[in-house]
């Protein structure tokens, strides 16, 4: 079913590092008077969406952003703790724009394409000046400079931050200059506009249909080219790290009219979160990976055990990441710690009431750096996590369990970010660009920022120049009354199943298919297993759903039919992509695949390439098209933390 | 500024239109932040009043001094000084005029911020159904609506009490130092306040109005610092302890004056 | 960690939407975990609903964790529950116990219209911002971000104000439905920054003039300031005050002189 149909990524030709440099001078520009007669629709107002609108906006485009929450403020980039990347070499330990691109092709396990994280280590300069003058608080040292910090396991202190709440700062600054914008009339801001459909016209992207989710209304929105801004799709898992309303819907409706899907099984998941209290957990909570540079992770020997962690003597505690990996121990990388975790976890060996955790102690940094040095460090973070669980870490060890965190994969896009539909981009998360199969800490904001401040901007004149004097597709064009129609028909749909379950109970039994089936370890079986089985649930699905209210009100219920019904269509496609990479890369394991000490193996000779999916119809399944990726200047070679 | 284009709906809030705007400075006093500031300064010269005015009546207690060979109160003095301000320079009288002018002003002003700031409140607040549990605000900085209306009620009592002479007929004369009933004489502050104190009714309202005057100081002598953005973390717990001393010290001076008049100790 | 589970009894205002009439409806719930969330308590009482045939209740929430801003209600008679320095989904259902009584109302202003239930539109706030709360620093102006030193005393003070996460409870808690809290907190994170200085009158005259025109004045009662889930201070009212009234006194010709 492979198709070898050529993706044309529209790589520019050049060395490495003119690469950027030359595309820039070579792309067709658009007058500056002649801006303000491109509309531009922006769909998500996260970091890259509200920074692509306010940057658009500046050039003199003329621009609508549309969110389906009540403010841009409130878009899950906010959430991001740790900070953000940029070479800037501020510490004078030797980084540079290429030990970034370097680290960052290296992290990703060689999934990514060389020349887009290339100019992503080139913009990351620019973003941390950009974002400085926006009035980003940043962390400082007492001289006024910028402090950084070494994060992720990286050799270099390139890591800017502001406290544990880099992103929402960055996100704020983003937002900030988005509505200084919205002020002056050059961007009109959607807010409670939750995107329905993609219309297309002769194959372009003509526009989009939104749900209006305070009245309900279907409304149609024409501009000659649609952004979408519209994160990951982390949300597939049901617990997760990400806000309760992230979704794959924006992406997904313009993956079935005809966008490609890219790797969809990259996922990444995070070993540091709270595991689940109950069966009523509605998401997870992430907490910083810095923990584990004094915290010792270990599970009790015996399954039975009952007595309380302090109780248990040293001998019949398994450390098993220092056990395994006696060189890195409890810092490997986050898909071994997470792996590793998963695997004891599965033996019977998890703690707490759930058994569904393991410790992470801090008793010996304690003992050996005194409770205050301690506390100092991580005093937030204990807080947080007493919050949540009522329990006080420097008595009790933590319990951590590693959950969905990030989606490497998303909407093929070129060099230019724009997807297989010519006139539609795709920015951020929602893209699978820069990350390849595996993303490095601090490297999300980074690439937000990047595709919307200092990329998009200029890539997507190329496709306006040629459609000067063209006005919007007109709003009472066949094509928008038809989408109207489709979505109108699909939200009746919805309400006319009348069955008996929420929309809620099927996003719980669909979460718990991709997390077992297709989490940090996938093989063959398991796989083929939850495509049969998201299939049964999906067919359940739109028989016995059951969503009460109207349609011209707010109805968090029917909003949640509409995500749901699409990720079960995402779940099948990641089952199927994990299949065909029958290979470890990444945050991607298959237990068929690995080092005979059970280390990621990957297999560059058959998958050192793009999955991109092409959606056929309904009965038919996608098709998958790759993009082969050549590495030049980062030569492939075996990850091993042994 | 052109209007923001965020999406409106039935639900949306509308603001509330623009004023014109008046030339400078009267354009300060046209916004809610200006007039809070206008109600912090007027406020410093009132509380600056009632300090003095404090001080001058606790000449009572010096009782009798000699002056031109008699025998006179003290107080009475200091009342015939606060005409003779300014002497002879201006007309006898005319300075303490101009002091009064001021402080009407500053009443004027104080009153009319706080009845229009109080008015847009109102027009914003929407009152929860249930019981609201406050945590900062105290008894005073609750009732600042409440004890504001009342000093002016109180205010208009003692002129007419004391100043203009209106409620003479209820002066009682408990025996010592006060005139008769009905009796009231200008300028003869010691025996007027010892004929209106005569009556408990009169006392009493002297009392409540002194709490209610220190319970407006205590909120109003910290709020006004906020209001005029004076803050600052090093002496920012000063402010509280400056609002509830000079409340203190204001209750117990004016509160003095009205029990030793009443004992007559003085 | 312990295996409790509450039984409770919820008072719980509905409305339909904005222009009808609202009324408190009680719910009782049982068997809620201790270790579960207030959010994940109602999550339990509108499956619940579901199940009963019953519209589910519209409350606002996202993240969970804290930093979005979407929730807030008011919880017997205190915006976000009664745990300080805490946004509702951060609150615990261990902190109440078994029998309580939970009186939940959504945010009250009139410039905070409920939309239905306990959703409120605060589009307000972001009408201030668009106002005025930004530095106008193009895409692709910017010097070298250490070009300009900021003493550390002053990023800290201006991140303690950027803190804000923008839910609105300073208004709710306000017996005014003030938006000072927001506004100055805004302000001072902009107006103390080196990078703020250019726009720092003209910012301040505008948020303020905008915040004016949906919401009440300051009475400096505390109770914003108390009920707001990142504890953001009232320092920064008196900045605003201040700043404020200098941008209508002072001579901005000379803003660029010492």
């Amino acid at each position: 079913m492979t198709e070898t149909a050529t993706l044309d990524s529209k790589v520019p030709e050049g060395p490495m590092a003119e690469k950027w440099d030359n595309h820039k001078f070579k792309i067709k520009l658009v007058n500056p008077a002649n801006k303000r007669k491109f509309r531009i629709l922006v769909v998500g107002t996260g970091l890259a969406g509200s920074s692509a609108a306010a940057t658009l906006a500046e050039l003199g485009y003329d621009v609508e952003a549309f969110t389906f929450h009540d403010t841009p403020r409130r878009a899950h980039s906010i959430a991001a703790q740790g900070g953000i990347n940029a070479a800037k070499n501020y510490q004078n330990d030797g980084d540079s724009v290429h030990r970034l691109f370097y680290d960052t092709v290296k992290g990703g396990d060689y999934r990514s394409r060389e020349a887009n994280v290339h100019r992503l280590a080139q913009v990351s300069v620019d973003i941390i000046d950009q974002m400085a003058a926006q009035g980003v608080p940043f962390a400082r040292e007492y001289g006024g400079l910028l402090d950084n910090r070494s994060f992720g396991g990286a050799q270099v202190s390139r890591t800017f931050y502001a406290r544990g709440q880099t992103g929402q700062q960055l996100l704020l600054g983003a937002y900030q200059q988005m509505m200084r914008q919205v002020g002056l009339g050059k961007v009109k801001l959607h807010t409670r506009m939750d995107m329905q459909e993609l219309v297309m016209k002769d194959g372009e992207a003509v526009g989009i249909v939104c749900r209006n989710l305070v009245t309900g209304e279907i409304s149609s929105h024409s501009g000659h080219a649609v952004v979408l801004a519209t994160g990951g799709y982390g949300n597939v898992f049901y617990l997760s790290t990400n806000a309760m309303s992230c979704n794959v819907t924006a992406a997904w409706r313009a993956h079935r009219k005809g966008a490609f899907f890219a790797n969809p099984s990259y996922t990444q998941i995070h070993p540091t979160c709270i595991p689940a209290a109950d069966e009523f957990q509605s998401k997870l909570t992430l907490m910083s990976e810095s923990l584990r540079n004094d915290g010792r992770i270990w599970v009790p020997r015996d399954p039975d055990e009952k007595r309380i962690a302090a109780d248990i003597p040293e001998a019949e505690r398994y450390y098993f990441l220092e056990e395994k990996y006696p060189a890195f121990g409890n810092l490997v990388p986050r898909d071994v710690a997470s792996r590793n975790a998963k695997t004891v976890v599965d033996q019977g060996l998890g703690v707490g009431p759930l058994k569904n955790g393991v410790y992470l102690d801090f008793a010996e940094s304690i003992s050996r750096d005194g409770l205050d040095k301690v506390w100092e460090r991580y005093s937030n973070l204990f807080e947080m996590y007493e919050r949540i669980t009522g329990e006080d870490p420097r008595e009790t060890p933590m319990r951590i369990y590693p959950a969905t965190h990030y989606t490497m994969g998303g909407l093929w896009v070129d060099y230019n970010l724009m997807t297989t539909i010519p006139g539609l981009y795709a920015a951020g998360e929602a893209n699978f660009s820069d990350h390849g199969a595996n993303r490095l800490g601090a490297s999300a904001l980074m690439q937000g920022l990047a595709d919307g401040y200092f990329v998009l901007p200029y890539t997507i004149g190329d496709s306006l120049a040629p459609k000067l004097g063209t006005a919007p597709v007109s709003l009472d064009d066949e094509v928008f009354i038809e989408a109207e129609t489709e979505v109108r028909d699909r939200i009746s749909k919805f309400l006319s199943i009348k069955g008996t379950k929420s929309p809620d109970y099927f996003h719980r039994e669909l979460g718990k298919l991709v997390w077992n089936y297709i989490g940090m370890e996938r093989d063959q079986n398991g796989l083929e297993k939850a495509i049969s089985e998201i299939r049964a649930l999906q067919e359940e699905f739109w028989t016995d759903l059951r969503v009460l209210g109207g349609t011209d009100t707010i109805n968090s219920s029917l909003e949640k039919a509409g995500r749901v019904a699409d990720f079960f269509e995402l779940g099948e496609l990641m089952a199927r992509d994990a299949l065909n990479r029958a290979e470890s890369c990444g945050g991607h394991f298959r237990s068929e695949s690995q080092t005979p000490e059970g280390e990621a193996l990957r297999n560059d000779e058959d998958f050192a390439h793009v999955s991109a999916w092409q959606w056929i119809d309904e009965n038919t399944p996608q098709v998958e098209h790759r993009e082969q990726l050549d590495f030049v200047e980062v030569p492939l070679t075996q990850r091993s933390y042994k | 500024m052109a209007t923001p284009t965020i999406s409106t709906r039935p639900s949306s809030p509308t603001p509330r239109p623009k004023k014109k705007e008046l030339p400078y400075p009267l354009n300060i006093y046209q916004t809610a932040v200006g007039k809070k500031w206008v109600m912090a300064v007027t406020g410093i010269g009132l509380l600056g009043f009632v300090f003095a005015h404090m001080l001058g009546n606790l000449k009572i207690f010096i009782g009798e001094v000699e002056e031109d060979g008699v025998l006179v109160q003290d107080i009475d003095v200091y009342a015939e000084f606060l005409r003779e301000i300014g002497e002879p320079l201006f007309p006898h009288g005319s300075v303490l005029w101009l002091m009064r002018l001021g402080l009407i002003a500053m009443f004027a002003l104080h009153i009319h911020a706080a009845y229009t700031l109080n008015k847009l409140n109102n027009s914003s607040n929407v009152r929860y159904q249930q019981k609201t549990d406050w945590l900062a605000s105290n008894f005073a900085s609750r009732t600042m609506r409440y004890t504001g209306p009342i000093m002016l009620a109180y205010i208009i009592w003692h002129l007419a009490d004391l100043t203009w002479g209106f409620t003479d007929a209820l002066y009682s004369n408990d025996g010592a130092a006060g005139p008769a009933t009905g009796e009231w004489h200008h300028g003869d502050v010691y025996a007027n306040l010892h004929g209106s104190l005569g009556n408990p009714i009169s006392a009493i309202i002297y009392i409540v109005a002194n709490m209610a005057l220190a319970l407006h100081i205590f909120h109003g002598a910290w709020s006004m610092f906020q209001s005029l953005g004076i803050n600052n973390p090093r002496y920012n717990a000063a402010r509280r302890y400056f609002a509830a001393g000079f409340a203190g010290l204001i209750f117990v001076g004016n509160v003095s004056i009205v029990i030793a008049t009443m004992a007559d100790w003085v | 960690m312990s295996a409790n589970t509450l039984s409770l009894t919820l008072q719980i205002w509905r409305q339909e939407g904005p222009n009808t009439t609202g009324a408190f409806e009680t719910h009782n719930v049982s068997g809620i975990p201790d270790d579960a969330s207030f959010l994940e308590m109602l999550d339990v009482l509108n499956e619940n609903l579901i199940e009963a045939g019953k519209i589910p209740i519209e409350f606002p929430h996202d993240c969970r964790e804290g930093i979005c801003g979407t929730c807030g209600v008011m919880i017997n008679g205190r915006a976000h529950g009664q745990e300080k320095g805490t946004a509702v989904c951060q609150l615990h259902m261990r902190k109440f116990n078994d029998g309580d009584t939970i009186a939940i109302e959504p945010w009250r202003a009139t410039a905070f219209p409920v939309i239905k239930d306990l959703v409120v539109d605060r589009s307000a706030l972001d009408h201030i911002v668009a106002s005025g709360g930004f530095v106008s620093a193009p895409t692709g102006t910017a010097a070298d971000a250490n070009d300009t030193p900021i003493p550390k005393e002053v990023a800290d003070s201006a991140m303690d104000a950027a803190a804000c996460i923008g839910c609105g409870a300073c208004v709710a808690a306000c017996p005014n439905s003030a938006g000072q809290l927001f506004t100055s907190a805004k302000l001072w994170h902009l107006n103390s920054l080196p990078q703020g200085q250019p726009e720092r009158f003209r910012r301040t005259e505008a948020m303020v003039d905008t915040m004016e025109s949906f919401f009440g004045s300051c009475t400096n009662h505390g109770e914003c300031s108390e009920a707001c889930p990142k504890e953001i201070s009232l320092d920064f009212i008196a900045y605003m005050n201040r700043d404020y009234v200098k941008s209508k006194v002072f001579n901005r010709k000379l803003a660029s002189q010492k």
